[in-house]
């Protein structure tokens, strides 16, 4: 048996589905008379030293593998907050990197006191604020998700809001505030109400669209077994379309998160939209930033959160 | 019918018998966008009771809509469509429809699957605990009790396609309605689904209609196989009925003259009377 054979056999490309199993693999001694036993201990050995081989290299695969996962993005973060160092140093009033992280420390080390109305930690502030998100994504959800059942189910009264649903949809957020404060008189209904509005489309028009879309095969099931209006919906409808409503509520969820900063920046109140203006009030630039990677990580949470509902619903 | 060998025509004769399903002058015309297209032409057909039929044609000759008519899935354009004596005017648990694709529920496990169906069916009439019992006996019979809790997408082609049929059956319908039940399955599990059909069939006396596009399906099952010509207003072109005893061996049908020449008969009808559909197209 030769070196370069086993090269060859421990060549990564050449790599066998059960590289433990190399020993059994290994071709036969070439022929000729050679001292059997002698031929036998080598071949062995050799076996060893390419298994050996396999192992060391399959482990590096792996490294690399966890590696390929964690340097690009670890990368990226470095590259920004690299550049975020650069753009301090030019810009003095803009905080570096390392005066807004000691700030957070101080911010997040109380998150929860309270010195008056306008002083709260940060921690109420999120808190304030999810909960107005919560309570305008909630009426949003009770109204927009068996609006899109009906709207799905009856292509007349789709018709019918179709070009009313088109022409509300692309309208700004806030051009609703105004309205909401007229009606409501309040500012915290107002912000509310700001949430219900825009983030009630995209859960009315995902389920539309989910409840055309349930296949032909199950509404023809539903039909040759006869069942009972309830038991389409229960069993078939519903089922059916929450794939497509549990897109629309992220969608929706996501919506309601963008807003409530800008609303509550208008609204003031308790939150974490009014602290960044009050910040800006008291130019405290680090809070600010703060500010804005709190709401990029609630944001994040919310989304993931609702990618585990749906992927629990996901029918492969 | 000039083309069927004498032997053969003679017993195409339906014996008498207690007319179950009955078609009569029905044709099918679809809207479409390109305008109207005539699918079934002048069909007449009469099922007895407890015969097994099967429709085979060259894709796209209609076999599926007339299947779907039978079922109440659509409405004939014109043409009457009869079940005991009824008009058949929507579906009905009378007439159980094992789908091509299986059609199961995804989000309910097998069981539930076939629970919907015997819910439907006998809840008015008896209590939950039959009704589970009949789901497990529909189960067992198509040979899955072990899976009955897995759901569908964690059991393979051939176990889906028997839980569409355990559901089917377990309507006890009077007429089981199949539309290629077997079609995307391999050969060796298709065999097996086959040979567990026509006993289930045999022992609930039902009456089946098969859409199927297998020569040796057609003649391994069927008293009777209804041909079909070419769409567009396809019609039935020829009847030959399967005068072959039963129970049917397919390993010792494949040396008997009579199942050769039944397939013969068959295969004349599809490739030399009836072109494939690509040739016409062409």
């Amino acid at each position: 048996m030769s070196v370069t054979s086993i090269a060859a056999y421990a060549d990564p490309r050449t790599v066998p589905p059960a590289p433990d199993r190399v020993a059994d693999a290994i071709p036969p001694a070439a022929n000729g008379p050679i001292d059997a036993a002698a031929d036998d201990v080598e071949m062995r050995e050799a076996a060893q030293r390419a298994d050996a081989f396999l192992r060391a290299e399959l482990q590096r695969e792996r490294v690399r593998a966890a590696l390929m996962v964690i340097v690009p993005p670890a990368l990226g973060i470095a590259a920004f907050i690299g550049l975020w160092s650069l753009l301090s140093m030019m810009s003095p009033q803009l905080p570096s990197p390392s005066k807004t992280w000691t700030s957070a420390v101080a911010v997040f080390s109380d998150p929860f006191y309270r010195k008056g109305p306008n002083d709260q930690g940060i921690g109420w502030n999120i808190l304030n604020s999810l909960q107005r998100v919560g309570i305008g994504f909630g009426l949003a959800a009770l109204v927009g998700i068996p609006l899109g059942f009906i709207l799905g189910r009856s292509r007349f009264l789709n018709s019918m809001a179709a070009p009313i649903i088109s022409l509300l949809r692309p309208v700004s957020p806030l051009a609703w505030l105004p309205i909401g404060l007229l009606v409501f008189k309040a500012a915290n209904p107002a912000a509310i109400w700001v949430i219900f509005i825009s983030s009630i489309w995209p859960m009315v028009i995902n389920t539309a669209v989910g409840v055309q879309r349930v296949p032909q095969d199950y509404l023809n099931v539903a039909r040759v077994l006869n069942l009972s209006e309830w038991r389409v919906v229960t069993r078939i409808l519903f089922p059916a379309v929450l794939p497509y409503m549990l897109t629309g509520v992220r969608l929706s969820i996501g919506v309601a998160w963008l807003v409530i900063v800008a609303a509550e920046m208008l609204t003031g109140g308790v939150g974490i939209g009014f602290w960044v203006w009050d910040e800006w009030n008291n130019l405290n630039v680090e809070h600010i930033i703060i500010a804005i990677f709190v709401v990029g990580v609630v944001g994040l949470l919310l989304e993931q959160l609702l990618l585990l509902l749906a992927r629990r619903f996901n029918y492969a | 019918m000039s083309d069927t060998p004498s032997n053969l025509r003679a017993a195409s004769m339906p014996e008498p018998g207690i007319e179950y399903v009955h078609v009569e002058k029905v044709d099918m015309t679809f809207q479409t966008k390109r305008g109207p297209f005539a699918a079934l032409r002048e069909i007449d057909l009469s099922v007895q009771k407890g015969e097994f039929i099967a429709l085979i044609g060259h894709s796209g000759c209609g076999k599926t809509t007339l299947l779907n008519l039978v079922a109440g899935l659509i409405e004939p354009t014109s043409g009457v469509l009869l079940c005991a004596g009824r008009e058949i005017a929507g579906p009905g648990p009378e007439r159980a429809v094992v789908f091509q694709n299986h059609s199961l529920l995804p989000w309910l496990s097998c069981f539930d699957n076939v629970y919907l169906a015997v819910e439907r069916v006998f809840a008015a009439t008896e209590k939950k605990a039959d009704l589970k019992r009949r789901t497990h006996e529909a189960l067992a019979m198509v040979g899955l009790g072990h899976a009955e809790h897995k759901m569908p997408h964690e059991v393979s082609g051939g176990m889906k396609q028997r839980v569409g049929i355990a559901r089917a059956l377990a309507m006890q319908p009077k007429v089981l309605l199949l539309d290629e039940p077997f079609g995307a399955l391999d050969a060796l599990t298709r065999a097996r689904l086959q040979d567990e059909l026509t006993r289930i069939v045999q022992a609930a006396g039902s009456t089946v209609l098969m859409v199927t596009h297998d020569v040796d399906e057609a003649v391994l099952l069927a008293d009777r196989i209804v041909m079909m010509t070419n769409g567009p207003a396809a019609t039935i072109g020829d009847i030959v009925a399967v005068d072959l005893p039963r129970p049917r061996d397919r390993v010792a049908l494949a040396k008997d003259p009579r199942y050769h020449a039944l397939r013969s008969v068959v295969l004349e009808f599809l490739y030399r009377r009836q072109h494939a559909p690509e040739e016409q197209a062409a």
